[in-house]
């Protein structure tokens, strides 16, 4: 395997690819580094192995952080391992592109995943590396997704799992994490009081808890979308991707994800312009971005976007760089322009996502309304997660008609369709 | 005021091995210095050249961020807890 040791991001200190996330020197966060020296250097090759891999992020093992490869008897086994994540669809979404003046849009819904989140992809990961390092127990702080992903994975694996949410998280997502018989704990308090809680325990109990002393690995995990994304458009890179930003790890990761594969020689070309996405009650990024600084000031979310309420962005610094380097952006919407994105992206689409979702159509609109988009841009819109779990957020946006079961109360009650 | 400083497992060895400290001061900035008086290795851990926090190091008073407060001059009642934390976690 190609993975080699992990690394601070800022001092570049090197530690062994053990449970740890911080460098002891400068405090900066680690991550995984690779020698990819004595992998295959032939692009026509490197192509078909993961061609030939499972239909699941394990075809890219040989970019992830496991140190035995893929979990499982074999690497073509790997997907009856676990609750198998990845291999969403990428969907060319012409109706949404012709609505937004723009030539080339694409989907990827992520709410494809085992418990409909890209969470499933990320915590995959954290898992498998946990049980090389022989952790039984699982944990994490979540806004509800991962929370909903954690819960099941360590069903599926038979792992003990504590989870922690913040007590106001949506109804959907609390009941779809208890289900899998987690120990759940509802914290009073924000997301950003559950993470500093679950810093702090991190460091007294053994467990795995995936978003902290597993987060290296974890994080990882989040390059299979940018990988499924230039395979699934026939090795090519996109010119813009828009992706929701909570701590940033996804939306770095992804073009982390591009930029191994380029270094390769799987692609070529530019890193496409990375557009980041907040909901206004919650945008420290944003903010940040649009006032020229380079780290963020936290603050205290009130949002419908629940699933992206950190008010204290880890990758906040990484982010930003990154939306600068690459042409792109980070903008912010209001939780109305959340909810006409969801209806957006459902009535163009036939894909139902949740709030963080209409927050990334919604900044996608913006970007579009504004000009910031060469129309013959092929733009890649990242859905990160299912309608179902937020409902609260299209109550009372549409009509029903409601009639008595005949054909004259249909045509009092329903003018539009007599009329048509 | 004396404050109990809570140290995070990764300064731990910097700091004697000791998992929390009682500190005075009247502010957080002062109960920091006299942390470093105490343990010297942890300034350079913790602080830029200019004093302020590294941007990785998150400090919080009685579980409030102190970015919420006065920030490094936010001021401390006694037997209150300041605990030290990476910043790298979550999401």
């Amino acid at each position: 395997m190609a993975v080699s040791h992990l690394e601070c991001k800022e001092c570049k200190a090197q530690y062994a690819l053990e449970a740890l996330y911080v460098c002891e020197r400068c405090f900066g966060p680690l991550e995984v580094a690779y020698d990819h020296s004595s992998s295959e250097r032939d692009v026509g090759e490197l192509r078909r192995r993961i061609q030939g891999g499972p239909q699941n992020i394990w075809r890219y093992a040989d970019f992830l952080p496991l140190a035995g490869g893929p979990p499982g008897p074999s690497g073509r086994l790997a997907s009856r391992v676990g609750l198998p994540a990845g291999c969403t669809p990428l969907i060319r979404a012409d109706r949404l592109a012709e609505r937004l003046g723009l030539r080339e849009v694409w989907v990827k819904n992520d709410a494809a995943n085992p418990t409909h989140s890209f969470k499933d992809r990320v915590v995959s990961v954290a898992v498998a590396r946990a049980r090389e390092l022989g952790f039984e127990t699982i944990a994490c702080a979540s806004t509800g997704n991962l929370a909903n992903s954690v819960a099941a994975h360590g069903a599926a694996l038979g792992l003990e799992s504590y989870v922690f949410i913040p007590a106001d998280l949506e109804e959907q997502k609390v009941l779809a994490t208890g289900v899998y018989g987690t120990k759940l704990v509802a914290v009073e308090g924000t997301y950003d009081d559950v993470n500093r809680l679950c810093t702090e325990l991190s460091a007294e109990r053994d467990w795995a808890f995936v978003n902290v002393n597993l987060r290296p690995y974890y994080a990882e995990g989040s390059k299979t979308l940018a990988f499924e994304i230039a395979e699934q458009l026939g090795w090519e890179l996109p010119d813009r991707c828009v992706v929701p930003v909570a701590s940033g790890s996804l939306f770095t990761k992804i073009a982390k994800g591009f930029e191994e594969w380029r270094d390769l020689g799987l692609l070529e070309g530019e890193l496409p312009r990375m557009n980041g996405a907040q909901a206004e009650g919650c945008s420290p990024v944003a903010t940040a971005y649009a006032q020229g600084q380079d780290v963020c000031r936290p603050v205290k979310p009130n949002t419908i976007a629940k699933s992206l309420a950190i008010g204290n962005p880890a990758d906040g610094p990484y982010a930003l760089d990154l939306a600068r380097r690459t042409g792109g952006g980070v903008d912010a919407v209001s939780d109305d322009e959340i909810r006409a994105g969801i209806a957006l992206l459902a009535q163009t689409t036939g894909i139902f996502t949740e709030t963080a979702g209409g927050v990334t159509t919604a900044v996608l609109t913006k970007l579009a309304a504004q000009g910031d988009i060469d129309p013959d841009e092929r733009v890649v819109l990242v859905i990160t997660g299912e309608g179902l779990k937020t409902l609260d957020a299209v109550r009372d946006t549409f009509e029903t008609y409601s009639i008595a079961p005949t054909v004259e109360a249909f045509a009092a009650g329903v003018p539009e369709a007599v009329s048509v | 005021m004396t404050v109990v400083v809570k140290i995070p497992t990764q300064l731990r060895a910097a700091a004697g091995g000791e998992t929390e400290t009682e500190v005075d001061g009247e502010t957080v900035q002062e109960v920091l210095d006299g942390l470093y008086e105490r343990f010297d290795e942890l300034r350079v851990r913790i602080s830029d050249e200019d004093g302020s926090l590294r941007r990785f190091v998150n400090v919080y008073l009685a579980g409030e961020d102190i970015r919420f407060l006065d920030g490094l001059q936010t001021p401390v009642a006694d037997g209150s807890e300041l605990t030290i934390l990476p910043a790298v976690a979550g999401g």
